[in-house]
This record gives structure tokens, sequence and C-alpha cells, in this order.
């Protein structure tokens, strides 16, 4: 596609540290290439901002190729911006007009703290995952691998569920700042696989609790987790971790 | 259990079965009242009004209907604090519409506005045949308080108007019931979906059809 | 020469790693609380091996530098893993694996470490099964197999185009469990700047919390370094941004030999660099080339549309040189295939530093096959390739939407623009057979040891090194050490050691604060990276290697003079993290200009353009270089080599040919 040049305005949340209070600063970047990646963006931005003497913002990235789920902007009120299924750093500059100001702040939520600047601290998500998102299998204790076949649906829902990349676009799209759908993507995953039976009771009843206790909100159903979801975790799999859950309150 | 009902989610289930039993409601007061749109003058309308008030069974329904009732709204406000605790600071610029249906996000303010105007309801009708008929010894029957009641028309607007509300808070609340109980799936959704729907449309118009009928004297 | 003991095995091939595992010290369960161990580093390897270490009994602490250990890069490896199952019934053995991985590697690996990696690879499918890795299933629900990197037999197991994902989320979810259970201590946002020694032994590590600035002492009674690969010392790579060196070069910097630093893997189908802008460069999978077919125009310059342009003014060139292989030639072969036509000029796209993979080919056979299958009577063209792009979407349909949502163009109509880019670094610290570097106590495993490859690594097969050295080798071998360490008390981190290193790293912090210079670390990084690249990169020759040599040193001069870090140093400055990584990667850089100046011959990712044949391809040269360089550092720009030998009882090296 034909590179294109913007010139935008961009007021950005700036927080020294956690302690600190923030507000919004508002900075100018011009000759921005349409081929650019949002984060590229910021590099630009950024390198303008050091070349001034200023300190640059930060933000969480790594892969850049939207797979760790590192990157986490809200982005114009939405969770990694205004494109489908896409991470941060996957959203291109060509989805931005010449002109336009964008509000970029950090994930919100009382369970997801900022760090600094767009930087907050996600460890809540491995909490919940070190309280029951594993089968206990240690080194060595494993059979062969076909010894257990798996419908190749249940593998495929399984799949899609594992895709979860543990962003925080659920949690920060939700409007109770709710972990149900990283919870749940586990939960299913497992839940779907003869692998995870075992546990299958104490996991999510586990995890459940975590998630409470870690001060994330409730899901109403509003079905924003899903459509913010860079990965397009459906919502059944919340409907499957209710199950689960009243499943293994129920014996 | 006592860790069920404190987690978020056994919360949600309680939510979820208590909104169901409301919607089992609706439907039983929806069909009663309809009767009146026999247009026999109320013949049809106050023998079942008479059932429904003097039954033993219903009676007894009745009181588990208005726990159940104080059991959505308590619990509803309960999951709302912690809920906004769970946001200590909003976003400067949320756009919420274009990842989720405007009622699905004010299912707090349109259950208030029903509360609101349940009150009023239950002080027209309810507290009328229940209590002052029986200590005046009045023998109004609700047919003829209905005509009362629904010759003023800022009440048949009030009455529409929260119609409306009740119709956006099933649209959410009767697919968001099952998805809280686990049943979602590819094959029933779309089919709960489409009931929920039409359920909310439904409903909701011929009950708010009643008022305007007797307004307009469609209904006599 | 002597300094290098790789501790092989006596013995036949196939009885060295269980022989091993029969003979060696263990330590009993009792002794295994009191040792601590520290693991650098939370991917495939780091990951599997703390989870397999506290499972063992040992008490663990965990390092990342990301804000959770499921953000390290084995997450972005999208084909698959390798491992010899034979569940096709295809032929497949483990000593085809070893012996594929050894060909492929060049013939510049160890036999007895590739054979027992072959030999655990299966070992690794099942562990990562019973913890729940979805991996792609036949309707049958057993597993799905397919072929990698043109080896004949098909063993890559695989989910979608998300394996490293897969795998590494299951490493995460056993090392999530000891973190409950209590026996790994988690530090994230963690980076070590140096190892402790005390009495030459590795007994902990400096490290910086990069949330509060604030400098940490831990104590181990050993240190694994499982910190990944250094192909960030180009800027541009298919690399994760934090990639980084700086463990591995700490560790260098206090005696571990730095082994084979010069061979890098370059893959050939990236998406093309796009302006000055870029920030990191991006993999479509090796298996795309099973279906598409690469071509440039006939004609130089050529600014037609790929679509006008007519068949017979394309060159296949691959098809054209390599027939018997064709598109599915080896990475390093194809990308250097790739870079000759667009220096000849015949490269596409505004920067004509690309050429096309066109899907057309395979999009028309898919649909025909469709049509027939679906009983179509002479389908128009137009739904030939409706069906047929129903086919490809269904293989690639995630890898063709990250192709749009980058260059904005759509693959499905015309042919995506690729280019070779550095991938995989095959050289790392130099380790033993039981993967501990030059200095007693310290280890290195993944892709951060100069590893089972050799020269080039085979597609698929660097989540299973991975993996086999955490689950399956290091739980093993650290025995042998750790056994001669039982009486050893956990060494209070006031000891002078520990004080002295702090020291320095304090120092070397502020002194990168203080330089208050003018310019951004990233403009040095792009420096480094454009003499990297042009002249280490896919093609080098003495001249190119002598100036990138004396280019770098004048960079780090200038950098340890004029770079600016803004902020301070208590607090979280991703610019202070960023200075001393380049710093570290500016150092390397030099190394791996002095191993490639001095290895003469060409061999699998390193060409040498003086040593090929009349036919431009790559030549080895046995005799005088079948040896692993192992570099000891003697100061700033100051490394000794030493050799050692490779020993081929098994396998005879000869000369690859694809034609």
């Amino acid at each position: 596609m034909s590179e294109k040049k913007l010139n935008l305005t961009l007021k950005v949340w700036r927080q020294k540290n956690a302690k600190e209070a923030g507000n919004f600063i508002t900075y100018k970047v011009t000759d921005i290439s349409t081929d650019m990646s949002f984060l590229e963006m910021f590099d630009v931005l950024n390198e303008q901002l050091i070349n001034k003497g200023e300190e640059p913002i930060a933000f969480d990235h790594d892969c850049r190729e939207g797979i760790c789920g590192m990157c986490s902007m809200y982005i114009n009120g939405r969770a990694h911006g205004p494109a489908q299924g896409t991470t941060t750093c996957q959203l291109h500059m060509r989805k931005f007009k010449d002109g336009d100001t964008i509000t970029v702040e950090p994930w919100r939520a009382s369970s997801f703290p900022v760090i600094k600047d767009l930087v907050v601290d996600r460890s809540a998500f491995d909490h919940i995952i070190s309280a029951g998102g594993f089968v206990s299998v240690n080194t060595g204790n494993a059979q062969d691998a076909n010894n257990l076949p798996v419908p190749k649906n249940d593998a495929d829902n399984a799949f899609a569920a594992a895709a979860c990349i543990g962003c925080g676009a659920c949690v920060a799209a939700c409007k109770n700042s709710s972990a149900m759908l990283f919870v749940s993507a586990k939960v299913s995953q497992l839940a779907l696989l003869p692998q995870g039976q075992i546990e299958r009771e104490t996991r999510v009843l586990n995890m459940v609790k975590t998630m409470d206790d870690e001060g994330f909100g409730s899901c109403t159903n509003t079905g924003a987790c899903e459509a913010e979801c860079p990965k397009e975790i459906s919502v059944e799999n919340i409907a499957r971790l209710n199950r689960e859950y009243l499943m293994a309150n129920l014996k | 259990m006592n860790r069920f009902l404190t987690s978020s989610l056994g919360k949600k289930v309680v939510m979820a079965l208590t909104g169901l039993f409301l919607i089992s409601f609706l439907l039983v007061h929806c069909g009663i009242n309809a009767l009146i749109f026999y247009n026999d003058g109320g013949v049809n309308f106050n023998a079942g009004a008479e059932f429904m008030g003097t039954n033993p069974i219903i009676r007894t329904v009745e009181i588990i209907l208005f726990i159940g009732l104080v059991l959505h709204i308590y619990q509803a406000l309960i999951l709302t604090l912690g809920n906004n605790k769970a946001r200590p600071v909003k976003y400067a610029v949320n756009a919420a519409a274009e990842n989720s249906k405007w009622y699905s996000r004010s299912m707090g303010l349109l259950g208030t506005l029903i509360l609101m105007f349940l009150i009023i309801h239950l002080k027209h009708f309810w507290v009328t045949s229940r209590f002052t008929d029986q200590i005046t010894g009045g023998h109004t029957t609700l047919f003829d308080e209905m005509k009362v009641i629904f010759s003023e028309a800022w009440v048949v607007a009030l009455y529409d108007l929260a119609m409306i509300s009740l119709a956006y808070h099933l649209l959410h609340g009767f697919y968001s019931a099952f998805q809280t109980l686990g049943l979602n799936n590819k094959k029933y959704t779309p089919v709960i979906k489409l009931v929920g729907a039409a359920f909310s449309i439904i409903i909701p118009f011929v009950f708010a059809m009643m008022p305007l009928a007797m307004h307009m004297g469609w209904v006599k | 020469m002597t300094k290098l003991n790789s501790k092989i095995p006596a013995g036949e091939l196939e009885t060295k790693w269980t022989k091993y595992k029969s003979t060696v010290p263990l330590v009993n369960p009792a002794n295994k609380r009191s040792i601590e161990i520290i693991v650098v580093g939370s991917g495939l390897a780091g990951a599997s091996a703390a989870a397999s270490l506290a499972e063992l009994g040992y008490k663990v602490k965990c390092y990342c530098f990301q804000d959770s250990p499921r953000r390290a890069h084995s997450i972005a490896a999208q084909g698959g893993i390798n491992a010899a199952k034979n569940y096709q019934n295809d032929g497949d053995s483990v000593y085809r694996l070893f012996y594929d991985t050894v060909k492929g590697g060049d013939y510049r690996a160890r036999e007895g470490n590739v054979y027992r990696l072959a030999e655990v690879s299966a070992n690794i499918i099942d562990q990562c099964v019973a913890q729940g890795v979805p991996f792609a299933r036949e309707y049958g629900g057993y597993l799905s197999n397919r072929s990698f990197g043109g080896t004949q037999v098909q063993r890559t197991f695989y989910a979608a185009g998300q394996t490293g994902q897969q795998l590494l989320l299951g490493a995460y979810s056993a090392l999530e469990r000891q973190v409950g259970i209590g026996t790994v201590t988690m530090y994230s946002r963690h980076e070590m700047l140096d190892i402790v020694l005390i009495d030459g032994k590795a007994r902990g590590i400096i490290a910086r919390d990069l949330v509060t600035g604030k400098l940490e002492r831990h104590f181990g009674h050993a240190v694994l370094l499982c910190t990944g690969g250094y192909g960030n010392v180009f800027y541009l790579s298919t690399n994760a941004m934090g990639s980084n060196v700086t463990a591995a070069w700490k560790a260098h910097r206090k005696g571990a030999f730095f082994g084979n630093p010069c061979f890098t893997q370059i893959h050939p189908t990236c998406i093309p660099v796009s302006g000055d802008h870029q920030s990191k460069l991006t993999l479509m999978s090796e298996s795309l080339r099973n279906d598409g077919r690469i071509w440039v125009p006939k004609k130089k310059d050529d600014n037609r549309k790929p679509v006008d342009i007519p068949e017979e003014e394309r060159d296949y060139y691959l098809e054209r040189r390599y027939p018997a292989f064709g598109n599915l030639v080896p990475r390093d072969v194809a990308s250097r295939a790739a870079k000759e036509r667009c220096d000849a000029g015949y490269g596409v796209g505004t920067s004509k530093m690309a050429v096309y993979l066109d899907f057309t080919f395979n999009t028309m056979r898919y649909g025909r096959i469709e049509a027939n299958k679906l009983g179509i009577q002479n389908p128009s063209e137009a739904e030939i390739k409706k069906l047929g792009k129903e086919v490809v979407k269904e293989k690639y349909g995630n890898l063709f939407e990250m192709y749009e949502k980058i260059t904005g163009e759509n693959p499905y109509e015309t042919p995506m623009r690729i280019y070779p880019a550095v991938h995989y670094t095959m050289g790392g610290l130099w380790v033993d057979y039981e993967l501990m570097t030059t200095v007693p106590g310290l280890y290195a495993l993944g892709e951060a040891n100069f590893s089972d490859h050799g020269a080039n690594r085979l597609g698929a097969s660097a989540l299973m090194q991975g993996l086999a050295d955490g689950y399956f080798v290091i739980p093993y071998t650290i025995g042998a050490y750790l056994s001669g360490d039982i009486r050893t008390k956990s060494i209070p981190t006031d000891h002078p050691a520990f004080v002295d290193a702090e020291k320095k790293v304090q120092e070397q912090l502020d002194k990168l604060m203080n330089i208050k210079g003018m310019k951004s670390v990233d403009h040095f990084h792009k420096k480094l990276g454009k003499i990297m690249w042009d002249k280490c990169g896919m093609g080098r020759n003495e001249k190119g290697l002598t100036e990138a040599i004396s280019e770098i040193r004048a960079l780090r001069e200038e950098f340890w003079k004029d770079v600016r870090i803004p902020g301070t140093q208590n607090e979280m400055n991703l610019e202070l993290e960023k200075a001393g990584r380049v710093a570290d990667f500016i150092e390397l850089g030099e190394l791996m200009c002095m191993d490639a100046l001095n290895r003469k011959e060409s061999c699998g990712g390193h060409f040498r353009e003086e040593s090929q044949t009349e036919e431009g391809e790559a030549k080895r040269d046995d005799d005088k270089f079948s040896y692993v360089s192992a570099w000891e550092y003697k100061g700033i720009g100051s490394f000794e080599m030493h050799k050692e030998e490779l020993v081929f009882d098994v396998v005879h090296p000869s000369q690859r040919s694809y034609k």
C-alpha cells in the first residue's frame, strides 16, 4: 500500500511512579509514515523527547509481533486501539488519519496498578495461574504422547482457548475490570483435554478464589472482553468457567 | 456453600436465578393482565385477579417473589460496589460503544428505573388491592382501579417509559442469565438469544399497551 | 586447547547418554533442599529447567526482565518442534534426527551432544502433551506432524502457527506451579548484571530490580543462564526488542568462553524493512515455502506490478539454481540466493531489497483439487481461485493476516514481498557435555549456549533444544557438580565477592548515567546494526570484517563519550536498561567479526566470500576449520581463541549439495 505521512497530536498519560499522581501531556508528532506500527510511532516520539533532554515515555513491549502479550495501551478509549483482533504492536498507523488526536492511557484496574507512565503491573495474572492453571505432572512422569487420543474438536477448542496471550486487554476493556475471560481461557483449555481431568475441580475453585482475592471485578456479560481480545477468545469460555465452577461446587 | 455464595461467580448465579424467576413472574403477570384485551368490561380479568389475590399457593409464591426481588437488588448492589472498586481510576476516553451494547453496560441504571416504577406501580395496585380495600372494605375491582389510574396521561407515559427500560433490561438479562449459569453453546445460544429478544420485546410491549389501551378507551 | 574439556563420555554414540545417566553422581533429597540454584531467563530452557529442578527438590530462584515469565521470546516461534517419534511410520529414528541435525549444521556440532538431543526429543513431546499443550491432531485423535526445512520425514509437531507459544505456556505453567508450591521464587522485571565468583566458582548474581532501579545480590550454589540468543546485535532482527546478550556477556567477561560467535542464522522469509523507523522484523513461517514459489523479474528495475509481469519474464531463481530442492533448500542457501538477486539489481518493492513469495500457483492447484472433490465440471478461473483461497486460508490464515496488518497488502491478491533477516544465533557460551561453561558452577542452556546446531540450525530444532536442555539434560548433569557441593552452606551476600561485584555494577551504571552525551542509545544501536549487517551479515569477507572491527571500536569510544540517558538510576529507566545492553552488544559485535575473520571457510550460516565454489556455493574447509572456536575474554577488545577439535566417529562430513 502506498505510504503516506501523518501529523498527529498525542495525549499521553505520564506518571512518574506508582505513588505519584499522573496527568496527560500533549505531544505533537510529524511526518509519521502510515507504514509504521503504533509503537514505532512512539519510538519516534521518544527519540524526540530524548533529543530534547526529556524523559521518554515508558511503555511495555517486547516481541512486537503480537504474541508475547506485553504491549498494553488503551488507545482512544479502546484496549489495543481501533483494530479488531490486534495487539498494540501490530496496530499500524494507516488506521489513523492526518490531524487525528490520539489519547493513550494505561490499563486501568485496581489489580493492574500503574508502575510508570503506560506500564502496569500484571503479576495478578501469574498468581492466578500459579493457583491452578497447570497439570501437576513432574518432568519424566509422562506416558507416550499418543497413548491418550484427544478428539480433534476438543483439541482445536482447547487450542483456541490456549491462544490467550495474557495481555490483560479483557480486564482493561471490561467495565468491571473482570478477569473472567483470562481465567476461563485457561480453565477451558485444561477442562477440554483428558490431561486436565484429574484436577478439574480443584483447579477451577482455586483459580476463581485467587481471581477474587486479586480484586478483579465480576463479569456482567457485556462481551467487551471478547470484542477487544487481540486473540478473539470467545465468551463461550466464560460460560464454561461458570459451568465448571457450579459443578465443582455441587460435588 | 458459603464460599460459593461469597465468590464473584456465586453472586452472579444468584443474580441469574433470581432474574430468571422474576422473568417467569413477568410471564404470568402479563398473561393475567392481558385478559383485559377480551374487552369484556374486565370480567375475565377480574376473575383472574381474584384468583391470584386469594389462592394460598399464589400468595405463598408472592412472598418468595418478594424475597427474590430483594435478593436480586441486594446482590446487584454488592456486585456493583465491588466492580466500582475494581477500577478506582476511570478512563479519560472510553469508547465502550465499540465493544458492547449500551444496555448491557447500563443494567444498574435500567434496574433502578424499573425499581422506581415498581414502587409506584405497587402503590397503585398491589397496596390498594391487598390492603386498602381490605381496610376500607371497598369493593372496587382492579379493572375499575386501572381505569381510574390510567386516565391520567402522565401515568401512562411513566408506565410506558418504564416498559422500555424493562425491555432493555431483559434484552441483556435474559441471555446473560443463561451465560452465567454456564449455558452457552454454539447450537443453543442463538436460540436463547432469539427467544430472549422476542420475550424482551413482546412482554414489555403487551404491558405497555395496557395503560395506553385503557387511556385511549380501546379497552372498555 | 588444554583449557577445553568437552567431557563427552567414552563409548559408543548410542550408549553415551544412557551410561552417563546411570553413573552420574546424585544428590540425595535431603541435601537438595538446602541447595539453591539461580536460573536466569524464563524461556523454554529457563522455565523448564527451573520447574524441573524445583520438582527434584532444589531451591530455585528464577529471573526475567519481562513483567512475567510467560513473555520470553520462545513464545514467538511459529513452526514447530522436531521429535524422533516416527508416529508417521515414515522411517524416522533417533539416528536420522541426529544425522539430519549434524548435516544441517554443516558438520560443526558435537556428535555426542546432538545424539543426546535426538534421544530425548521424544520425551519432550510426551511431557508437553501431559502438561496439556494442545498440539494439532488428526481426526482419529492422534498427534499430527508436518515436514519442515526440507527433511525427508514428517517429524515436526505443531500447534497451528503458535507452537512456541504453546510450549512456553506449558513450561510456564510448570514453573508457576512450583512458584505456587513455594519451591521457586520468581523475580520478574529483574535483569542480571553480573555473575559473582567465589573461589573461581559461580556463586550468585547481581540483579537490578527494573522497577525500583535498586541492585540486589542473590546467592546460588550454581547459576544457569537461559538467556537466549544475541541476534539483536544487528539491531533489526526477528528477536524481541528486549532480547539481549548482557547476561551471557557478563559471564564471558568473568571467564566463560564464547563459542562460535560468528554463527548467525539469517532466515529467508521475513517481511522486508519498510523504512528508517523500522524497529524489528517479522518472520513469516518457513512452512510458507512449502506452498509459495519465490521469484524476481528477469528484467532489472522492473517497476510493473507483480501480477502484470508475465510468466516468461519471471525468474524462479531457487528452482533454476537448485532443481532438486527448489524452494525448499535450507535457510542459509535460500537467504544467500535472495541477497544475490537483490544485489544484482533484480530486487522488488520500493526498497528493491525484497523478492516475491507467490502463492498463485498453489492456490490454483488447490482450487482445482477442491473443484474435483466437489464435482464441479469445468470450473471457471474465478471459481478455482475462490476454492483455492479457502484452502490456503485454512493453512496459513493467521500468517496472511499478520502480513496484511504489517504491510497493508493482501497476500491473497498479490505476492508477498520477503527478504532474509537475522533470526537465531548458533553461537553462544561454550559449554561441555554437562552444559557447564568454562566457569565451574555456571551453566548455559538453550540458545544461550553455543549449541548443538553447528553452523546452521534446522527448522523446528530450537524449541527441541531449549526444552531438552531444561527438562531432560540439566536435571541429570547438574548433579555431577552439586554432589560435590553438598557441604557448602549458603554464602551470605555480604561476602566481599558480592560487595565487590555490586560495586563494579554500580560503577558501570554511574558511568553510563554520567556521560550525559548528545545521542540516544538507539542511535548507537542502529549504527552497530548497520555495520554488522553490511559486513558481518549474509556475506563476509576479510576486507569488510577488518573494517567492521575498527568501525565498531570507534563506535564503542563514541558510545562511552556521547550516549544520552535521561532520567535517574533509582527508578524504572528503560533507556538505562537499553544502554547497558547496547554497550555489551558493541563488545560482542567486535568478537563476532574477529571470529568471522578467523574462520576463513564458508560453513552453514557463515559465508566467507573468499571460500566459495565456481557456482557461488559455500565451500567448507574441514582440514583447517573442523573445530569450535571458543574465545576467552582478555580485556576490552582483546580475546584469545581456543580450539575444540570436532571428532566425527559416526557421520562423515561431506559437502552439502541441494542441486
